[in-house]
């Protein structure tokens, strides 16, 4: 019959109003600047440099290998290692920026860093009053502790320690076995470089 | 008995402090203002209570930044709105343009004039009061015209048209659905209207109209005839912010635009008042001996605004803009017949004074029913609802 369908809908608004007094399934909204939502584990927003111990200057895991820089499809990384005074790298980086305004969160930095020093962040709270002053990151604002990446991808996290101590583990026992030729004397000659981390 | 008079005898005093010349001038000015500042103090909270009830409809809070759960919000709005740059566009008719705001509030305001707020509280007893109320409340329509028109700007004039066209339909089933009223109690004096509604049967179901079959038609008549009056969802057509950028307020900006809002919201009141004075009882108590006690009637007739008010804004949280054609055919096909026919089922109720009251209810409910059926299976004939066919997308 005729206005059968409005009595529904009334029917319908009035169960949502009263909902909304009484049910927290049905009161949705969260009062943002001060509730805040629990991210998913796996939200990514802008990456961050990781580094191990105290000093975020001394224990960066990056090398300035430039990976990133090259893979970055934005182009968004900028980075100039750290050169001793005869010009050779020292595998650490003088400049580090990532410009976030470039930056389109695609991960692909992570995917390509060999020594997993570069890894996704959860902040998204960046706004600030100009474009270079806040929004170009450097090397200061980028170095995070290990720890914090533990909180914010705990299981990740974890994966990425046990390889990295395992790789860590690897090293020593090469080292060792290096070790007893080098006793006897001089090494071998054509012996090959061993590379400090090994790339898996 | 100081609860409900202290309004009249605060009046009185102030009155007989001036000379007896004066005395009528100072006692509507008196009564102007009081009714200005009720009115504006409704109109604030109103604005709240749409805000916070639509919010709480569609699961949000709404606005609760302001004050205590949000209840200065109204006074931040009011701040905003006087503090913002009033425009007029270059090539607007500048005198009209200024006008029609005023035009529009001045008669709603008028209206309420004539309503009865309280067993006491009569700003004026005019004989034919009901039929001032509409005199005035259809300058309304002048004013939407005179903004759409004098705006210079294709959106204004549409809203304009639109306004005119939906105003002039919906005052035909608004005014006859208030005829059954008159036809009963035989006057067209508000205050008379309301006494016809006292007392009660066994003292405990009031004598309100709208709990008889002729007046439960007619203030569902008249409620759907008033929500398109004061241009409310979901007959807002005029204002159709979606489609025509606010109609005839498009040109509008500051205070002026406050002034619109401001208007809307008075006809709401007003036209509220006359649903509660001509079917609700007026200031009558919801159960008739809670007339006898201590609390004034003004409280009781402010209530019944305040639950119409709501069941606008539940409206308004609900139903979805009509089309104009479909508002057209809603007015002239469907309503302006079912408020024709209720006046015939008055008449019926009238002469069946006799008959046992089971057989009277009996009658005129099929009196009413069998036309409504007839008349929305009318109205939905043409409506031939069928899978949409897309032409050039499969």
């Amino acid at each position: 019959m005729l206005g059968g369908g409005i009595i529904k809908g009334l029917i319908e608004t009035a169960r949502n109003f009263l909902g909304s007094y009484h049910d927290p399934a049905r009161f949705v909204t969260v009062q943002y600047p001060e509730q805040s939502r629990v991210h998913p584990e796996n939200n990514r927003n802008f990456p961050f440099l990781v580094f191990d111990g105290d000093d975020p200057a001394k224990g960066l895991r990056c090398v300035a290998c430039k990976i990133c820089e090259k893979e970055c499809p934005p182009q968004c990384i900028y980075i100039v290692p750290e050169r001793d005074e005869r010009g050779r790298p020292r595998k650490h980086p003088a400049i580090f920026d990532i410009d976030v305004s470039v930056c389109m969160s695609c991960q692909i930095c992570v995917e390509v860093c060999p020594f997993d020093a570069i890894k996704m962040d959860q902040v998204f709270e960046l706004s600030g009053p100009d474009r270079f002053g806040r929004l170009l990151l450097h090397k200061q604002d980028l170095a995070k502790p290990n720890d914090y990446y533990r909180a914010i991808h705990p299981s990740e996290a974890v994966a990425v320690d046990a390889q990295l101590a395992a790789e860590r583990a690897l090293l020593e026992a090469k080292a060792k076995t290096n070790v007893a030729p080098k006793a006897g004397g001089m090494p071998p000659a054509g012996t090959p470089a061993q590379p400090k981390y090994s790339i898996t | 008995m100081l609860l409900e008079t202290w309004l009249v005898q605060l009046k009185h005093w102030m009155v007989n402090l001036f000379p007896a010349g004066w005395q009528p001038g100072v006692g509507s000015l008196v009564s102007v203002t009081v009714i200005l500042g009720v009115f504006a103090t409704l109109f604030a909270v109103a604005t709240l209570l749409e805000r916070k009830g639509l919010g709480r409809i569609q699961n949000r809070p709404g606005p609760n930044r302001v004050g205590p759960w949000g209840l200065f919000q109204p006074v931040a709005d009011g701040i905003k709105m006087l503090t913002k740059e009033d425009i007029v566009p270059l090539t607007a008719d500048q005198v009209v343009h200024f006008l029609a705001p005023i035009v529009l509030l001045a008669p709603v305001t008028l209206a309420f004039a004539v309503i009865p707020f309280g067993r006491k509280l009569v700003p004026i007893d005019l004989d034919a009061g009901l039929l001032f109320f509409f005199a005035v409340g259809s300058a309304a329509e002048v004013a939407a015209f005179m903004a759409g028109w004098s705006s210079h700007n294709k959106y204004s004039l549409l809203g304009a048209m639109r306004a005119i066209a939906q105003m002039i339909s919906f005052e035909l089933p608004l005014v006859i659905s208030t005829m059954a009223v008159i036809m009963m109690s035989g006057s067209l004096s508000l205050v008379e209207i309301v006494r016809a509604q006292d007392g009660g049967v066994f003292g405990l179901i009031p004598r309100w109209h709208v709990l008889t079959p002729w007046g439960l038609a007619g203030f569902l008549i008249f409620f759907t005839a008033a929500l398109a009056e004061s241009n409310r969802s979901p007959f807002d057509l005029p204002e159709g912010e979606s489609e025509i950028i606010g109609g005839f307020m498009t040109e509008y900006s500051g205070f002026k635009y406050a002034l619109f809002f401001m208007g809307e919201y008075f006809g709401m009141f007003a036209v509220s008042g006359l649903a509660t004075t001509l079917f609700l009882g007026g200031w009558h108590a919801p159960l008739p001996f809670l007339d006898r006690t201590l609390v004034p009637s003004f409280v009781w007739f402010f209530g019944k605004l305040l639950l119409l008010l709501f069941v606008f804004i539940w409206l308004r949280g609900t139903l979805p803009r009509l089309r104009v054609d479909q508002l057209m055919n809603f007015s002239w096909k469907f309503l302006l017949p079912l408020a024709l026919i209720n006046l015939l089922v008055v008449a019926l109720w009238r002469f069946t004074a006799s008959w046992p009251l089971a057989g009277r209810w009996a009658l005129c409910l099929v009196a009413l029913a069998a036309p409504f059926v007839a008349l929305g299976a009318a109205l939905m004939r043409h409506r031939h609802w069928k899978p949409r066919h897309y032409r050039y997308a499969r």
